[in-house]
Parts: C-alpha cells; structure tokens; sequence
C-alpha cells in the first residue's frame, strides 16, 4: 500500500508542477504566455532526455536531432496548401500533397523521432562513456547539416513559418503526456533494468540483464518523446530554422537536466521550470522591472548571470537541485 | 601537383587542430575532464591580439600568452577544482556553463557599435603571402605552424619524459588515487596540466587569427568541438593517440574540402561526422589505440 501511494507522490509532484505552470501561464498577457509556452516546451524536451540519460547514465548530444526532424515534420506537414507552395517549392510531392491536423501532427512526430532513434541507436548504442557522447553528437552534426542543405525535404537555410501555432493549454497537456510516458517507462521492468545497468554494469549483466537491448529500448522511447518535444516546439513558435534545434538548444537543455539533477524525473521538471523561469526574468530585468525595488540590469547581462548561476548550482550542489531524489513522504530511519 | 596541394592544405589544418588536441588531452588525463571552455581561452587569445593590433609582434604576442595562461589558471582555480570528484555529466556540463559564461562576457564586454561584427586581428597578417615552390604554393603560416606544432609536441614529449613533473603527470594520467598515495602533489599536476594547455591555446590563438583574422565570441567554439571529436576517434587514453586523432580529423577536413565537388561541399560536415561514427563502431577504444581486448566498459 505505501509504496503504491508512494509511487502516487512521486508522479503527482512533476506533473503538479507543470499543471501549475500551465493555469497561471493561462491567465496572463501574450508575451507572458510566450514565456511559459517556452517553459513547458523545454521541460517536454528535457523529460525525453531524462528518459534516456537519466536512465541509463549514457549521455547522449544526439536528441536534438529527434527534436529537429519532428519540429520540421510536424510543421511542414500542417502547413496550408499555398503557403506550401510559396515557402516550400523543392518540395517531394507527397511531402507537398500530405496535410494533417495539428494533433496528427503531434503524433507523426513522435513517431518519427522513435523510428529514427531506433535506426541510430542499433549501431550506436553498443558504444558508452564518451564515444557514445561523440557518435551522437556526430548524428546532431549530420541532422543539422543535411536539413540545412536538402531542399527536398525542408526549407533547408530559410526558416519554416506561418505553421499554426496552439496555445499554452496544448503545450502544457503535452508536456504532462511526456512527463507520464517517462514515469511509467521508469517504473517498468525495462526501465527498472536500465537504472541497474547506470548503478553498475558489471553487476547488471551478471545478474543476465542485456544492457544494449534495454539502452536501445530507452533510446527509441526517449528519441519518441524528443520528436514529440519537437512538434510542440514547432507549434509553440510557429516559424523555426535550424539553428534553432541545434548547438544552444543542446547545451541549453543538457544544462537543465544536470542542474534539477539528472538520476530524477522530478529533477529533469525542476531543472527546466527553473532555468527557464530564470532566463526569463533576467530577460525582463534587461528592460527594467519593478519588484518593490526598481531593478534594471544592463542590456547582454541576461546571459552572463544565466551561465554564472548554473555554474555556481554545480559548484555547490554537483547532484543537482533534487540530488536525483524523487518527491516522497519523509523517510524514516530504519534499523 | 594538385594532389601535393591537397595534402599541404591537410597538414596545416591538421596541425593546428592536433595542437588543440594535446591542451584537451592533457587535462583530461589527469583530471577525466572534458573542457569544453578551452574554446574560449582560444577567443581570448584572438581578443587579445585583436586589441593590440598596431603593437609590435612581439608584445602581442607575448600579452596574448599572458592573459590566455592566466585565463587557463583560473579555470582551474574557480571553476575545476572545486568538482574534482563530481560525476562525469555534472563535470562536463559546468564546463559547457562556463563555456556559455566566457561567451556572454565577451559579446557584452567587446560588443561592436553596430551588428556584432567581430574585432579583426592584423599583427601577423604578413604570414599569409605564399611561398612558391615550382607550381606549389605555401603560405608561410603554413611553415610556421607546422614548425611551431613540431617544437610543441618536442617539448611536451621531453617535459613529460624526462622532468619529474612530468613523470608524476603520467603516474596521475595513468591513475590519479595511487599516484597521490605515492606522493604525488594533486594540485601541481592539475595546476600544470592547466598551464600547459594555456601555452598550447595561446598558440592556436597567434596561428589561427593569422588564416581566419576575424574574432567574434564563438571564435574557438568550433575548432574546439572537432578537435575534441578527433580526440574520441584518436583514442582518449594515451596522449599521442588523441593528438594523431586531432590531425586526421584536421586533415580529413581539409582534404574533403578540397576533393568534394563544389555541389557536394556543402555536405562535407555529414561526409566528415559519417566517417566519425564508422571508427567509432569499429574501434571504440579509438583509431590509433593498440589492439587489444577491452576486458570492461570505459568510464
């Protein structure tokens, strides 16, 4: 019963928070609901990265790339039929002809995140430690070069725009299915294995566990998810181009996940809510808000404080805010 | 002829991407670090020239050692030392934060007056008139380079051979706990390492301002990545390895560069980053490590 009740603790926590985000983001200004509409969208980005990272203690610098192809899927697919043709003349017919609705969208880019994960995790996830760090920055490298260059595919250097956009309710109840798909990946036998193999790989495989098969299997779910991310991305902004899924967003969401605390889902929500949130009120204290107190910070310094702020969360606290704890009732010593 | 070309093209990308290689390597060895901020102390560097740019060579030059080391020492102090210890993914993540850091302050302190144009450096443009060799030409940064790369390494390699300190840079290389119960000093061999890598930056910074003159606040980022990759694909557990993998990718650059048709070039990064993947597959251990069995996974 408790650890039932436990397990309820453990979800409601991530996903109260990001419902929360969601109703106050509701309620305010455009711009404001731009900001939390980006808050939600990281931590959906950042929850499929845990999926993988956080699991199997594998990093990867290749999940962007899932992000990449469901943001651009998901928005040429959606796009009018002439804006199609103005925006996107090199086109493949049946890219061109093929039109779905948004919620669609969603779900082909999930899809097409998992199908491509799958086909680079099958030679790539034999590799761990820093090659495989490198092999899946490698596959980034590879993404971002061939949707910046084909035509046929993309809009290649142009940006992709006039996607329709959805609102802060959409992005936060695709946020909460990303945050629920993880936490019940984590709390299943292949899951369960996976942490094992991240606590010891010697021990798991002794213990008959095949640590490539259930890393390929968190791979796909999370190169799923990624995709997912990335369809919302696309909708949450309506234009996109390349650099926008590449270098930054990967360094900038790896961040979030260290700095919540990568060996927890709660961790991943935190780290992405708070840096996020972070960012965007140094964003408004560059253009002078009050807080009982007039604060206005010089124009760039934004930035600085961003990095100085995760470096000093690490320097302090090098498991993250949660420590890669998960919310539960306190514990009581056991003897 | 055009072959020969080629390959003088290769050598001298491939040098400067090696040298990069070895300032990665080193602190790696002895602390399992991955700096990711190394770019930066490349940028500064590049600032650095850039600001003193009528001065004579010499001084430029010099200053740029200076405050390229000190940067480098300061890394150490503020930022690495404090983590020793710290996971892997939190170690290099604060790297990427103060890689991101270095970033912002540079674009706020040396920002244009008008659309971030980046600072050109002139001190040693005179470098990139060429030589002609029969039908060959080569630029005399070409020469230099490679004669500083080939000094560079010499020094290294006696340092590390035939000085103390650089006997007790290999024992912490090779293992950091029993290296310090036999007496190694932690923080001398760190503190070197660290130096080491800042002489090594300095360079990049005085060869590659001379090729590519204009220095924004991404300057190093790029050199700094592929150079790291190539330290992969070299094989990360012994010095020369990461080093030799730091050319070929340097060199591999150059030569697709050169080889791929004008409709294809546009592509050399997948050709590149495909040709990455394949060695890892097959020697995950790294291009250039010794045949032998792995017995356990790496780190």
């Amino acid at each position: 019963m408790r650890r039932g009740a436990a397990a309820v603790v453990a979800l409601v926590g991530p996903l109260a928070l990001v419902a929360l985000a969601g109703w106050i983001g509701a309620g305010l200004s455009p711009s404001r609901q731009l900001e939390f509409g980006n808050a939600l969208v990281n931590t959906a980005i950042v929850v499929a990265l845990y999926v993988f990272i956080g699991n199997s203690g594998v990093i990867s610098f290749g999940h962007i790339s899932f992000v990449a192809v469901g943001a651009y899927l998901s928005g040429i697919l959606t796009l009018g039929a002439t804006e199609k043709n103005f925006v996107l003349p090199a086109l493949y017919p049946w890219l061109r002809h093929t039109h779905v609705a948004t919620v669609t969208s969603l779900a082909l880019a999930a899809a097409i995140g998992g199908v491509y994960a799958l086909v680079v995790g099958l030679p790539l996830m034999r590799l761990s430690g820093l090659p495989a760090g490198i092999a899946t920055f490698a596959v980034l490298g590879i993404t971002y070069n061939v949707l910046r260059n084909w035509e046929k595919i993309g809009p290649a250097a142009q940006a992709l725009t006039s996607v329709p956009e959805v609102g802060v309710w959409t992005l936060t109840v695709g946020a909460l299915v990303a945050i629920a798909v993880a936490f019940v990946y984590q709390r299943s036998r292949g899951g369960r294995m996976l942490r094992a193999t991240r606590e010891d790989p010697g021990a798991a495989q002794a213990a008959g566990i095949n640590v490539y098969r259930q890393r390929l299997v968190a791979f796909t779910i999370s190169g799923a998810l990624a995709g997912f991310a990335g369809g919302l991305l696309m909708h949450e902004l309506g234009t996109i181009t390349t650099d926008q899924v590449y270098l930054e967003l990967t360094f900038l969401t790896l961040a979030m996940l260290v700095v919540g605390g990568v060996n927890s889902l709660l961790g991943a929500v935190v780290g992405a809510l708070s840096i996020s949130a972070l960012d965007s009120f140094l964003g408004d204290a560059e253009n002078g808000i009050h807080l009982g107190i007039r604060i206005n910070l010089p124009d760039g310094t934004r930035l600085v404080v961003l990095g100085a702020l995760m470096a000093l969360v690490l320097l302090l606290r090098p498991g993250g805010i949660t420590a890669g704890r998960e919310l539960g009732f306190p514990r009581r010593a056991r003897i | 002829m055009t072959t020969v070309q080629y390959l003088i093209d290769g050598v001298s990308l491939g040098t400067i991407y090696g040298l990069v290689a070895i300032g990665i390597g080193l602190v790696f060895g002895v602390m399992r670090l991955v700096n990711f901020a190394y770019g930066e102390l490349i940028t500064a560097g590049g600032y650095t020239l850039a600001y003193l740019n009528g001065q004579p060579p010499f001084l430029a030059i010099l200053a740029c050692f200076g405050v390229v080391i000190a940067l480098a020492l300061l890394q150490e102090r503020v930022a690495f030392r404090p983590l020793r210890g710290a996971s892997p993914a939190t170690m290099l993540v604060t790297t990427f934060a103060i890689s991101f850091l270095l970033q912002s302050v540079y674009l706020l302190a040396f920002r244009g007056a008008e659309g971030q144009q980046g600072k050109v450096v002139s001190t040693l443009g005179g470098l990139n008139t060429a030589v002609t060799i029969g039908s060959l030409h080569v630029r005399w940064i070409l020469i230099v380079s490679v004669i500083a790369g080939v000094v560079l390494l010499v020094s290294i390699s006696l340092v590390l051979g035939r000085t103390s300190i650089g006997l007790h840079m290999r024992a912490a290389a090779a293992d950091f706990r029993t290296a310090r119960i036999l007496g190694v000093r932690a923080d001398r061999v760190i503190v070197f390492a660290f130096f080491i890598a800042g002489v090594l930056a300095a360079t990049v910074s005085v060869l590659l301002t001379v090729q590519f003159p204009l220095v924004d606040p991404q300057y190093g980022v790029n050199v700094t990545i592929l150079a790291l990759v190539g330290v992969v694909v070299g094989g990360l557990d012994r010095l020369w390895t990461g080093t030799l993998g730091g050319f070929t990718i340097g060199f591999a650059y150059a030569l697709f560069g050169d080889v791929l048709s004008s409709t294809h070039r546009v592509y050399l990064q997948s050709v590149v980053f495909g040709l990455v993947i394949l060695v890892l597959l097959v020697r995950p251990r790294g291009l250039f490590a010794p045949w032998r069995r792995a017995t356990v996974e790496r780190m």
